[in-house]
């Protein structure tokens, strides 16, 4: 199987590569079109800002080609940000797979004291648990599966949310339409469980 | 709902794992990678790697060992110790790390934070700050404290939040090596003084020692380095012992 992950100007490239040699797998690492279109499987990942990686794809013509892409293709944290409409993060108008908006996450009023019980800081840094899990990619996890996550921005529940965390409000940690898959957390640093993950991926 | 984290740290010394009793007659104590491994199997959140004498001629020694805890490692962590520019934080991310640390560079120039958050994002930047209370205030020491700065801590972890530091990991000299609890007060105060997360660290010696500094210290993370090492805590029974206390942790 030949899995290709999308190089642009968002870090965390190198450790999606090496999450997928731990479970066997030697991506490609590439922009070229020819290439990434002879992948089985697609990974799209990204960390960084919203507007900046979206002037890189299209300046590079990437835009719409991710959009017409027909195999199966998992977006990571920006890389799902990227694949909704529009982000709140540099007021940017993306690829628009999923027709949601990016919003920023706004502690509860109540919170105006930092560090107190409850979620008050933004970015969200650490281990969250998933659940509501409905898609075979989160085939052999338990409900309430932990995942790491590092974002300050979120998607809002909806028809092709496919798992659910609660940081200051339930959000969508996961989507799916077709054959677009996307998870706001990290996978490739979340151990076993986001281990699982991307095998399961594999199998898709 | 978001857990506490537990980060045991390991100190590096020429790309291997030392130990010493305040950072005097350090002993060679394995491969880090190997440790590292086996903190991730007790259940560790992230990991730390501090390098104690790292100097430019020796970085390329690090980064060797980066790339190979990047291979081998499906959890977060973080590299310090000499970071002081750019370059350095470059190299640093590219051989895998998730997270770079910087202390004393950013103190003697505040906008290095503010370039790197630009440059890699704020999520991979981690202010180290060294405290130690004096004349009835914290302040901010340097060069892994061994230098008193006229900065006092809460006025510089506010400064720093500003700048675009994407976490605080706050060492108390004070407490530091004494396995008498971490300080308790001044954490907890940063913690209520900025909007980004706060890694306790210095003086863990018990179970209960976390409990205090998750409840009353407002902490997000605590770091540890020998009570890991030696085993004296092991982290699945921390883990445990924190969730029997109603604190929220990844199990």
């Amino acid at each position: 199987m030949k899995v290709a992950i999308l190089k642009y100007n968002a870090g965390n490239i190198r450790s999606v590569s090496f999450a997928l040699e731990r479970i066997g797998i030697t991506p490609v690492i590439s922009d070229d079109k020819d290439e990434i279109l002879s992948a089985d499987k697609i990974i799209f990942p990204g960390v960084g800002e919203a507007s900046t990686a979206m002037n890189y794809l299209k300046e590079h013509n990437l835009d719409r080609f991710i959009c017409s892409l027909k195999q199966p293709v998992l977006g990571i944290c920006l890389g799902m940000q990227l694949m909704c409409a529009y982000s709140e993060e540099g007021e940017t108008d993306c690829l628009g797979i999923f027709n949601k908006r990016v919003k920023h996450f706004v502690p509860p009023p109540e919170n105006n004291k930092y560090g107190r019980e409850g979620d008050s800081k933004v970015p969200q840094i650490g281990w969250n648990n998933i659940y509501d899990l409905k898609s075979k990619l989160f085939e052999g996890l338990k409900e309430k599966e932990f995942q790491y996550f590092v974002h300050g921005y979120y998607v809002e529940l909806g028809e092709n949310t496919i798992a659910t965390t609660n940081y200051i409000k339930q959000y969508s940690s996961a989507l799916q339409k077709d054959n677009f898959y996307a998870v706001q957390f990290h996978p490739e640093k979340s151990a076993q469980a986001g281990e699982q993950i991307l095998k399961n991926f594999m199998k898709l | 709902m978001l857990t506490k984290r537990i980060i045991p740290c390991l100190d590096i010394q020429n790309g291997r794992t030392v130990k010493g009793v305040h950072f005097e007659n350090l002993h060679d104590a394995g491969d880090p990678v190997e440790l590292a491994i086996r903190y991730c199997k007790e259940g560790a959140d992230e990991l730390v790697f501090l390098d104690i004498t790292a100097t430019n001629e020796k970085r390329k020694i690090l980064t060797e060992l980066v790339n190979r805890v990047a291979k081998n490692i499906n959890i977060p962590f973080t590299v310090g110790g000499g970071v002081s520019s750019i370059e350095d934080v470059s190299i640093l991310l590219n051989s895998g790390a998730d997270k770079v640390s910087i202390n004393s560079a950013a103190l003697k120039n505040p906008n290095l934070i503010k370039d790197l958050s630009h440059q890699f994002g704020s999520q991979c930047v981690v202010l180290g700050i060294d405290v130690k209370f004096e004349d009835k205030d914290w302040h901010v020491y340097l060069n892994g404290g061994r230098t008193k700065t006229d900065r006092l801590a809460i006025e510089w972890a506010k400064q720093a939040a500003d700048l675009g530091a994407g976490e605080i990991l706050l060492t108390s000299m004070d407490s530091d090596g004494t396995k008498e609890g971490f300080s308790i007060e001044i954490i907890r105060q940063i913690s209520e003084a900025v909007n980004i997360p706060v890694i306790a660290s210095g003086g863990a010696g018990t179970k209960q020692h976390f409990v205090d500094v998750f409840k009353t210290g407002k902490a997000d993370a605590a770091l540890a380095a020998s009570v890991f090492h030696f085993k004296e805590i092991e982290i699945h029974d921390l883990k445990l012992y924190l969730k029997e206390n109603d604190i929220l942790v990844r199990l």
